[in-house]
């Protein structure tokens, strides 16, 4: 198993630089391109990488199945408690103005956590069909 | 309670998507049935709200996040989607029961929580299409609903529902994807999604584009009888019903095509028929020729199936030639009779399938020949079958006499003798294929498979039950079946331009 080292240190110095990515399209999603789906895909392409270097079980450490398959709802209830907030405050669905004292605070706000659900849901959605594909039908 | 009240169009699709989430966090069939059951029987409460609203002063509108239509999305409830509302709710809800023990006696134990998850992501697609009045928004929750629907049919115990799962999704996609087009037409011609503004706007479109607005009108109409399964696109829908788990078939049998043809009604209607004038054009011609085909054909070919569950996906086809139909003559009484027998054959399909998934259920089969005597055995399940089949028929007395009467007389209005013939001819032929059904349940000797069986428990037989009077008894009231329907066909057709 030496021969790969090279793709083995070369994974390891990517990885961390993989996440960082995510987490920067993540953010800057308010600003420019970018955004939850996007980071969430690239931040599910970090733990392919290791499948795929280091083995299933590697992978399985860093992101186990169980914790894969709660993601999945997570984030579609993260993004739906965000609109029931407006419900809850007395304004229509959605309505993320009432977040923050002033309304446009609080849309950013809204949005920023709304996207934060998709990351969470793309992410696991993706790691979960990568997971299923590799194990051939479980 | 008015806070409530406001809020009512968003809860119908919210309560069943948060429930989906909720119920996948679960993992346990039966926590997870119980929390399905409570959502499904909160949503006809809401959508009866609605329905009661609307027909006291008129269309809601609800814009979500508070951003006014038509820049933000609209959700639009007027009485044609609050009683396809109405209707796929209370399906959902009578029918709920049955679940807990056809679906934990069909599927794997890991997979349940899962099935009732989709389930609840299906009905959320399917309110949500009816209720949104956002071309764009209801693309959404057209796929949301079908691609939950494709995970339902796949979860069937058959392997060879994975094949029919993966060919309706084929067909599926490219009824979405025609449909996509056809709304990307609209909203380069108009700059909007909004359905009224599309309608409103679309009046204005000058002479040159009418080929653009045509093609449109095609392409939505082609995606759209994909997923309603008209005729001659029907392929997939047999083996999707006989394939995916019984319960699941049932649900779908009732609503799943029947919120297509709402859509259909609606660019029709709503959109297509108030900016052009749409009677000039052959496509109700053109639909009424190919829901004659479906009334024909796929009756025949009911006839000579052996398998239960084929035989009612291909009286399925047929049926919904006859909704087609009235979409077609586009008249009070035909328009009427369409919209009536969305209502009605979901009652009446959804109690066939039932009583088929009982009988599964018991004697583990669903081929014919193998279910030879088993009236004698299952007698309740097969006099609801029975009083179900002969609806579909159309036999006076039962909910399916009432759609194919107001048929008849939209055919008459038009002066189209012929028409009501064949109306009375695919009915026969229908009585054929029922008949031949009740044949060999009723009077032949059970084999001693069969005799080992009887009628299901109650949590089964109720909602069979339900839908069976329910059949019996909107072929006597119709206020709430065909009265309401005459009040949408009514509005829809005086908007017509």
């Amino acid at each position: 198993m030496n021969f790969d080292l090279i793709l083995r240190i070369g994974a390891k110095l990517v990885l961390p630089f993989i996440l960082l990515f995510a987490l920067y399209v993540q953010f800057h999603g308010d600003y420019g391109p970018g955004g939850g789906f996007q980071a969430g895909v690239i931040a599910a392409s970090m733990v392919i990488l290791v499948s795929i270097t280091f083995g299933l079980q590697n992978a399985r450490r860093i992101a186990p199945q169980g914790m894969v398959e709660t993601m999945v709802p997570l984030g579609v209830l993260i993004f739906a408690s965000v609109g029931v907030a407006g419900l809850a405050m007395g304004k229509n669905f959605l309505d993320y103005s009432v977040l923050s004292g002033d309304p446009r605070h609080g849309r950013h706000l809204g949005i920023l956590l709304v996207e934060a659900g998709v990351f969470v849901t793309v992410s696991g959605t993706m790691i979960a069909l990568f997971y299923a594909f590799v194990e051939r039908g479980r | 309670m008015s806070a409530v009240r406001s809020q009512l169009p968003i809860l119908q699709v919210l309560v069943p998507l948060l429930g989906a989430v909720l119920v996948a966090f679960l993992r346990r069939g039966t926590s997870a049935f119980a929390l399905t059951l409570v959502v499904s029987w909160i949503l006809p409460f809401v959508a009866g709200a609605m329905l009661l609203q609307v027909l006291a002063t008129g269309p809601i509108s609800y814009a979500l996040g508070g951003w006014a239509p038509p820049i933000g999305i609209e959700y639009r409830v007027d009485v044609l989607n609050a009683m396809v509302l109405m209707l796929v709710s209370t399906v959902g809800a009578v029918i709920m029961p049955f679940a807990y023990r056809s679906v934990a006696f069909e599927l794997d134990d890991s997979k349940e929580a899962w099935f009732y998850s989709m389930y609840l992501l299906c009905l959320a697609g399917l309110l949500g299409v009816a209720v949104t009045g956002d071309a764009f928004n209801a693309f959404v929750f057209l796929e949301i609903s079908s691609l939950s629907t494709y995970v339902l049919i796949a979860m069937g115990p058959d392997r060879r529902a994975l094949l029919s799962a993966f060919q309706y999704l084929i067909m599926g996609t490219i009824g979405a994807t025609f449909y996509v087009i056809g709304v990307g037409f609209l909203y380069v011609l108009t700059g909007s999604l909004n359905m009224v503004d599309i309608a409103a706007r679309l009046a204005t479109v000058g002479p040159d584009q009418g080929q653009a607005v045509l093609t449109a009108l095609a392409f939505i109409t082609v995606g759209l009888s994909l997923k309603l399964a008209l005729f001659p696109l029907h392929a997939w829908l047999p083996n999707a019903y006989t394939y995916a788990p019984s319960w699941a078939t049932a649900f779908l049998a009732a609503t799943a095509t029947k919120v297509a043809i709402y859509l259909l009604v609606r660019y029709y209607f709503s959109i297509f028929g108030v900016a052009i004038d749409i009677r000039s054009l052959p496509i109700g011609d053109f639909i009424v020729g190919l829901s004659i085909a479906a009334m024909l054909v796929a009756s025949f070919v009911a006839v000579f199936e052996t398998n239960l569950k084929r035989m009612l996906a291909y009286s399925s086809v047929a049926q919904i030639g006859y909704i087609t139909l009235g979409i077609g003559l586009a008249n009070q009484a035909g328009l009427t009779g369409g919209l009536v027998h969305i209502v009605n054959h979901a009652l009446m399909k959804a109690a066939l399938f039932l009583a088929v998934g009982a009988m599964f259920y018991r004697a583990y089969t669903v081929e014919l020949k193998d279910l030879a005597g088993i009236g004698r055995k299952m007698p309740l399940t097969t006099a609801a079958f029975t009083i179900a089949g002969f609806g579909l028929v159309g036999t006076p007395g039962t909910a399916g006499f009432i759609s194919k009467w107001y048929l008849a007389v939209g055919a008459l209005d038009k002066g189209w003798w012929l028409l009501v013939f064949l109306i009375v001819g695919s009915s026969l032929i229908a009585l054929v294929y029922v008949g031949r059904v009740l044949e060999v349940v009723w009077l032949r000797e059970p084999s001693v498979e069969i005799a080992k069986v009887r009628d299901p428990p109650l949590s089964m037989m109720a909602p069979l039950i339900v839908l069976t009077i329910a059949t019996i008894y909107f072929g006597f009231d119709t206020e709430w079946t065909a009265g309401v329907a005459s009040t949408a066909a009514k509005s829809l057709l005086g908007g017509l331009r």
